[in-house]
């Protein structure tokens, strides 16, 4: 693969550095995709994790993953050569955050507003 | 570090507005890193419908009544052994080792089928059970995400023999490598869905 300017941009998903060396990237991250997914698994059917602080530790575990993903993987940083793979990046996932705890959060406080069906019940009667 | 695919006669220390276009193998990769990114918004959104409905099961079964979280453990290890074997076969593609690349794709296609065996025989007997996606909102959600993403492997798959059967027809033409590069962006992206997929809906279940 030859070098691209910064000006050029590089292609998500090219991995950089000198040719014998491309395929350990992808055994790095096989490596830590490993440890995190078997770390979530036993996590979520362990005794040990406090109950209520499961969800906010596969949250960050799934997180850690999908880095070690695009890192490894995909090959996205933020290199300056990566300029215009790491905003679209960046705007993706601030869309997707949008969309995510924005959806949630309307559906809660619509959820909280409303009357409960056994109410609503009672009042119709 | 000379070019190989592309050969700009242009020097890279040349001002921006003398370098002209980037190479097709950058805009290719590119565009089609956008449309990953828009494809990963409508899973967002099929994520956000799967988290606010997930509790309306209308008295039908859980998710933790549902779900058998080996099987999602066997499904996550083929999909991540797939997506390295990707890699493997990108690189060999770079290379144009033509041995090599039917290898690890052959290897990507096989561990991409069993995965999606696993998930369809696990849909299966969960509407031989009467858990279909008609029974309740959630099951409804749930078959709506996870069956996006099987119908992306599904796609993903026919597009990988598409790129072997061109491979085989018209070799490593800077053109077939710039379409297998986006099938491997392809296949990466789809694995990261997976995850979000495992740790929202199986090990999240409540």
């Amino acid at each position: 693969m030859q070098a691209d300017s910064p000006a050029q941009g590089h292609s998500p998903g090219v991995a950089t550095g000198s040719d014998p060396h491309h395929g350990r990237s992808y055994l790095i991250g096989l490596g830590f995709a490993l440890v995190l997914t078997a770390a979530s698994f036993w996590a979520s059917s362990t005794p040990l994790v406090y109950a209520r602080a499961l969800p906010v530790l596969i949250a960050v575990l799934a997180v850690a993953q999908m880095g070690v993903h695009v890192a490894f993987f995909l090959h996205v940083s933020s290199a300056p050569d990566q300029a215009n793979n790491f905003l679209a990046l960046a705007f993706g996932v601030f869309i997707t955050a949008l969309v995510v705890f924005g959806s949630l959060f309307i559906m809660a406080n619509l959820n909280h507003n409303m009357v409960s069906m056994d109410q609503l019940m009672q009042m119709q009667r | 570090m000379s070019a190989t695919i592309v050969s700009l006669d242009l020097d890279p220390e040349a001002p921006l507005s003398q370098q002209g276009p980037a190479p097709a193998r950058v805009v290719a990769g590119f565009g089609f890193w956008l449309f990953l990114l828009s494809d990963i918004i409508l899973f967002a959104a099929l994520f956000a419908t799967y988290a606010v409905l997930s509790s309306a099961t209308a008295g039908g079964p859980t998710g933790t009544e549902l779900f058998d979280k080996r099987h999602v453990f066997m499904e996550t290890l083929c999909l991540l052994a797939s997506s390295v074997t990707c890699g493997f076969g990108s690189l060999a593609v770079a290379r144009t080792d033509a041995r090599a690349m039917y290898l690890a794709m052959i290897a990507t296609f096989v561990l991409g089928a069993v995965f999606l065996w696993m998930e369809v025989t696990e849909f299966a007997g969960m509407v031989s059970m009467g858990a279909g996606p008609s029974h309740s909102a959630f099951l409804s959600a749930f078959f709506a995400l996870v069956g996006t993403h099987g119908l992306h492997v599904t796609l993903g798959l026919a597009w990988l023999v598409v790129m072997l059967l061109q491979v085989a027809t018209l070799g490593f033409q800077p053109m077939v490598a710039r379409r297998f590069f986006c099938f491997g962006l392809f296949w990466h992206a789809l694995d990261i869905v997976w995850i979000g997929v495992f740790s929202i809906v199986y090990l999240g279940a409540h």
